[in-house]
């Protein structure tokens, strides 16, 4: 057994019990098979000798063959239902590990594994348990029952099949040794060949923008065909030890059978014990037939759970460079430090009469080569309104990120009022803290429960007054099911000014006194920007704001607006410089 | 020789029956697949006719005759525990062959059927996910041949075989067995396969909303987090879990028990046939050596229909392929060309003139585009502005003949893009999609695509525009270096420059160019853009972009919202 097994068997109770229970059913499973096969031979050797056949034996035997039947039933229901019950366990543990992983880090990984994970990849586990693990406990104990009993009945098949039985392990092993090198480079290629089709049908809109779509035609078949000479090169190494398997089994049955035959021929046995060694011999080889066949299956599940674990013990790690489609986050969202210290549970202090300051702060990514915030430090009054200007990458967003508890400072301190932030509880603090991202995530929701996010309580009246302030109110009722319209990927389109707005409300409806805002109209075409715009200086009205602005609309609504260049902070500028939109 | 079950499926499927079609485009392997089968259902004979040989074997034995009179018996059982392993082994080589076959041809199929739809034809290639399942449902064809027909072919060889000899030994005994094995492997795996499509749909949805809220946990994690609304969202997605676990639970008391009724048919058909046997041996009608042999014949064909259940189960998700493979093939290409096709001209510098565009991407969805108005004048570069969604994808996809125009007129070097074929016009029109790809092979073939005849120097000379050459030449292996795939070799800056330089080595008379600075930080941006106006010097082009830096160069800029072109005063 692999450690990911072992390990997978020890934390999860379900497949511990699944172990035990499909143990005690293999034992129970054996002494049927023992009884079926002996029964089964003295009605047929009594028939043959011309005894006058007494129904009880056929009853009994009809019997046992009924409990087999259960048996088999329940065995199936309880494998699927630790599956079940495993599959539920290990996404409950990932779940729970995402809600304590930075939230910057897991949009990173928007597109990435563990998302697959829980849906899909957990299902792979299904073989594994549902097939392999029992025929692993069926293996352990059905050979010995059999044999045992046989041991009894006739020895020297007994010994025939104490003989042969080993072979097929040492045989599957040896086999298995020799092809997994000669397989090991092939794979490679087959996934490669394999994943072809995937890549021309994913790029078929580039290849007709070019015209190439004819040509590939012919590609794809000859990609096809290459694959398949690739697998059967493959597969008939492969097959080769389930050939083995096989043949030691089936030869087996034939090396107990015709010594039995010819000893009765000789008269040294009974009609009743050769039958029962022949209905017998086939069971004690089945198990490791059965193991074979269900190896294969489950050699996914092992992987999956091998992913699993690697996801479960990921102690916040670097994450993989990803594609940088919203260049602001990029800098924050590639790796996150450390969380934020969870043992003060010091009270917020409140916000709206504390300062926000940012003492000495730097923040360094790791694998990157500069920190993305140096030494800085600041100030922000209750009340006040500061613009945060520079070029992408310069390390705006991850000063909003600090204040949000998002990023832990790697030196330096962030503190409020007179507490460090580090010693907060994060939601405590961030319930005084609205935020409003570049991009807001809509949820699969309907419009009302989008704009609820921060007050899951609230009223229709004050989600519809919210969606005024933010002047979402119009385009909202348009909407098929106006608030009652689901969201998300799935569901309506909103544009890029429409989502920014309902982010907008959903500050509007949590009225924290701290306004965190990230380029609220970047992305925004004049119209909208005018709307959005208008929106969030209401928003701002009376509150301690951060705005990242890289447009002049909102900058003359700033007290101060302050130059973020490569980490560093540069003196406030006078409104008006930046670069004009193009006219 | 196909399975019944498969008939049986057919049969309650309204309409056209999309396993069947499915069917129909692996048939022509026959000639490959047949062998297959053959070998399959000639390895479980052998399993089954060694058992029943040796049993034959021992009985005759115990009536003690001359050694002689049981000699080819033993040879037949020595001769069939070989022949079984090598017979199972050809079968499992000769039907993954065959299936191969197959899905090679049939994916060209596909691929053919695919090629009219792309990129607007049907959702997939809009979403990754789609497009994945797409291409898995290509390859349930061989699971449907592997996992479906050739053990169902094999089973009811067996099947039918011992009947056949049972019932040759003492007929009320194969008629027996006829009867219980028709209930084994006919009525309950149709059972199995009403079942699972039924328990199917509850579970699927709670899939499709837990993949949904595993979507919002994650890109959402921020937004959530911000507003403490964390343990909610992560509550609501535990409990659709549970609710999973408890379908499965459900599901687990029915699947598990058709394998426990075939077990019990067998019990019936061995404790019955060993019955009758017994009553003819009594009466004097059956030879004792028949005796054991009957016993064992029940015994063992219902050993063959073991796996029919699960491939009943495998039929009801390959089902679920076939019809949206079906669903794919019925789909009508969005353009259509014209019956006689207008010729474009290619070489003079072309202008593009759009009057009155109405888009609509589905009837009855409001008009993506609607009274678009857009005059591109021969070698003019006009940057068109708007925020994603406001349709300036639609407009590009529509100049590229891949969405049709309701209303309104596109004119090309003079001729109405609704008369020429779709082919000729992205000869003429093309450029940098919004859906661009990057192909898992070398630098060199994902820009040689774009023109197969280029020079080593015309490659050069487009990367360096696209100031894409420096990064090449830091490359271990430059223009052979593999990309794609993974996508983890390039960042997102390199991709764009990629599809420039394709673009540029394009060199169409329209140059069109969707969001070609994507991803890349301002500055880059600007300087790229700036390039792009300046490489495009003189050539009719379309620059289509939310941002407005590095645009000094252009000749106009308008913006595009809702559908509408509105000036940039």
């Amino acid at each position: 057994m692999k450690p990911v097994e072992r390990r997978l068997i020890r934390e999860l109770p379900a497949l511990r019990r699944h172990l035990m229970c499909s143990a005690v059913l293999a034992l129970v499973g054996a002494g049927l098979i023992v009884a079926q096969a002996s029964l089964l031979a003295t009605v047929l050797a009594n028939g043959f000798a011309g005894r006058p056949h007494p129904s009880t034996p056929l009853a009994a035997l009809a019997a046992v063959m009924a409990l087999r039947a259960l048996l088999t039933w329940a065995r199936g229901l309880l494998a699927q239902r630790a599956a079940a019950d495993a599959k539920h366990a290990l996404r409950g543990r990932i779940t729970a590990r995402l809600q304590h992983t930075s939230p910057l880090r897991l949009m990173a990984h928007r597109h990435g594994e563990t998302a697959t994970l829980l849906t899909r990849g957990l299902d792979a586990l299904d073989p594994y348990v549902v097939g392999y693990l029992p025929t692993m406990a069926a293996t352990a104990v059905v050979p010995l029952t059999v044999v045992a009993w046989l041991v009894w009945t006739d020895w020297t098949s007994a010994l025939i099949i104490v003989v042969t039985l080993p072979l097929i392990p040492v045989f599957g092993a040896l086999v298995g040794l020799h092809t997994a090198r000669r397989t090991a480079h092939q794979w490679q290629l087959l996934s490669r060949l394999g994943g072809h089709f995937l890549d021309v049908v994913a790029g078929l809109p580039t290849l007709r923008a070019f015209g190439r779509e004819q040509h590939q035609t012919r590609v794809v078949g000859e990609m096809a065909e290459a694959h398949r000479r690739a697998t059967m090169r493959t597969l008939r190494v492969a097959f080769l030890s389930s050939f083995v398997l096989e043949t030691v089994a089936t030869l087996s049955v034939a090396l107990v059978a015709v010594p039995v035959g010819l000893r009765l021929l000789g008269g040294e046995l009974d009609l009743r014990t050769a039958l029962t060694v022949l209905f017998l011999a086939p069971e004690a080889y089945l198990p490791l037939r059965a193991a074979g066949a269900a190896f294969h299956d489950s050699a996914e599940g092992i992987a999956v759970a091998e992913r699993i674990f690697t996801v479960l013990d990921d102690k916040d790690t670097p994450a993989a460079p990803t594609t940088p489609t919203v260049p602001a986050v990029q800098t924050a969202q590639t790796a996150q430090t450390k969380q934020p210290a969870r043992t003060g549970r010091v009270p917020a202090p409140d916000a709206r009469t504390g300062q926000l300051r940012l003492d000495e702060v730097t923040v360094h990514y790791p694998g990157r080569a500069a920190p993305a915030l140096r030494q800085v430090s600041l100030s922000v009054r209750p009340g006040e309104h500061v613009a945060l200007v520079g070029p992408s990458g310069a390390g705006k967003s991850t000063l909003l990120a600090l204040l949000l508890g998002f990023v832990a400072p790697e030196s330096g301190r962030v503190t409020v009022g007179a507490t460090d932030l580090a010693d907060l509880d994060p939601d405590q603090w961030r319930a005084q803290v609205a935020w409003v991202p570049q991009r807001p995530h809509l949820f699969a929701q309907s419009v009302a429960d989008n704009i609820r996010l921060g007050r899951p309580r609230a009223s229709d009246a004050e989600v519809r007054q919210a969606a005024r302030a933010a002047s979402a109110d119009l385009f909202i009722e348009e909407l098929p099911k106006a608030y009652g319209t689901v969201l998300g990927e799935r569901g309506t389109g909103l544009s890029a000014g429409q989502r920014q707005r309902i982010a907008l409300a959903r500050a509007f409806l949590k009225d924290a006194p701290v306004l965190l805002l990230d380029e609220p109209t970047a992305h925004l075409d004049p119209v909208h920007e005018a709307a959005v715009t208008r929106a969030t200086v209401n928003l701002m009205h009376g509150r301690t704001s951060l705005v990242v602005a890289h447009r002049t609309s909102l900058l003359p609504h700033a007290d101060r607006i302050i130059t973020v260049r490569a980490g560093s902070l540069t003196l406030p500028r006078t409104p008006f410089t930046q670069e004009l939109p193009v006219s | 020789m196909t399975s019944h079950v498969e008939a049986a499926a057919a049969a309650r499927t309204r309409g056209p029956r999309p396993t069947v079609r499915l069917l129909r485009h692996l048939l022509p392997y026959w000639r490959r697949l047949l062998p297959a089968a053959l070998a399959s259902a000639g390895s479980e004979l052998a399993a089954a006719a060694l058992l029943a040989t040796a049993a034959w074997l021992i009985t005759r034995a115990a009536e003690q005759p001359p050694l002689a009179s049981v000699s080819v018996a033993i040879v037949a059982v020595r001769a069939l525990a070989l022949g079984r392993g090598a017979l199972r082994y050809t079968d499992r080589l000769l039907g993954h062959d065959g299936a191969l076959r197959a899905i090679a041809g049939f994916r060209t199929r596909v691929y053919e059927a695919l090629v009219p739809l792309a990129p607007a034809g049907i959702p997939a290639f809009r979403d990754g996910d789609l497009l994945t399942r797409l291409v898995d449902d290509v390859d349930a064809a061989q699971d449907l041949l592997l996992r479906v027909l050739i053990p169902s072919a094999a089973a009811y060889a067996v099947a039918t075989t011992t009947t056949a000899v049972a019932a040759l030994m003492l007929p009320q005994a194969g008629l027996l067995l006829a009867l219980l094995l028709t209930v084994a492997g006919l009525l309950l795996p149709a059972l199995v396969l009403a079942l699972s499509r039924r328990t199917g749909h509850a579970e699927k949805a709670a899939r499709a909303e837990l993949a949904t809220y595993t979507v919002d946990l994650h890109r959402g994690a921020a937004d959530l987090a911000a507003y403490g609304a964390r343990g909610r969202a992560h509550e609501r997605a535990h409990r659709v879990g549970a609710q999973i676990a408890a379908l499965e639970h459900r599901k687990a008391l029915t699947t598990s028990l058709a394998s426990a009724v075939v077990l019990l048919l067998q019990s019936g058909a061995t404790v019955g046939v060993s019955w009758l046997a017994l009553h003819a041996h009594e009466a004097g009608a059956l030879p004792a050596v028949h005796l054991t042999v009957l016993a064992v014949l029940a015994l063992v064909s219902f050993e063959a229909l073991a796996p029919l259940p699960a491939a009943a189960r495998r039929l009801a998700e390959v089902r679920a392929s076939a019809r949206r493979l079906a669903e794919l093939f019925d789909t009508p290409p969005p353009v259509a060309d014209p019956p006689a096709p207008v010729p474009l001209p290619t070489d003079e510098p072309i202008g593009v003139d759009i009057t009155d565009l109405r888009v609509r991407h589905r009837a009855g969805d409001p008009p993506a585009l609607d009274g678009v108005n857009l005059r591109l004048p021969p070698g003019h570069r006009v940057v068109l502005i708007g925020a994603s969604g406001s349709g300036k994808s639609t407009l590009i996809a529509a100049l590229m003949r891949f969405v049709p125009y309701e209303a309104g007129s596109i004119r090309v070097g003079g001729r109405e893009l609704r008369d020429c074929a779709a082919a000729d016009v992205r000869r003429v029109i093309t450029g940098v999609t919004q859906d661009a790809h990057v192909f898992h092979t070398t630098i060199r073939a994902n820009l040689l695509l774009a023109r197969p005849e280029a020079t080593a120097a015309d490659l050069r000379e487009a990367a360096r525009r696209a100031r894409l050459l420096n990064w090449i030449e830091t490359l271990p292996d430059r223009w052979d270096t593999l990309i794609g795939g993974d996508g983890a070799t390039m960042s997102g800056g390199q991709r764009q420059r990629l599809f420039l330089t394709r673009a540029l080595l394009a060199d169409p008379p329209v140059l069109v160019l969707d969001e070609p600075t994507e991803g890349l930080d301002p500055d880059t941006a600007a300087a790229v853009l700036a390039d792009i106006l300046d490489a495009t010097r003189g050539r009719t082009t379309l620059l289509i972009t939310h941002d407005r830096a590095g645009l000094a160069a252009a000749d106009e800029i308008v913006t595009l919202d809702r559908g509408r072109i509105v000036p940039v005063a």
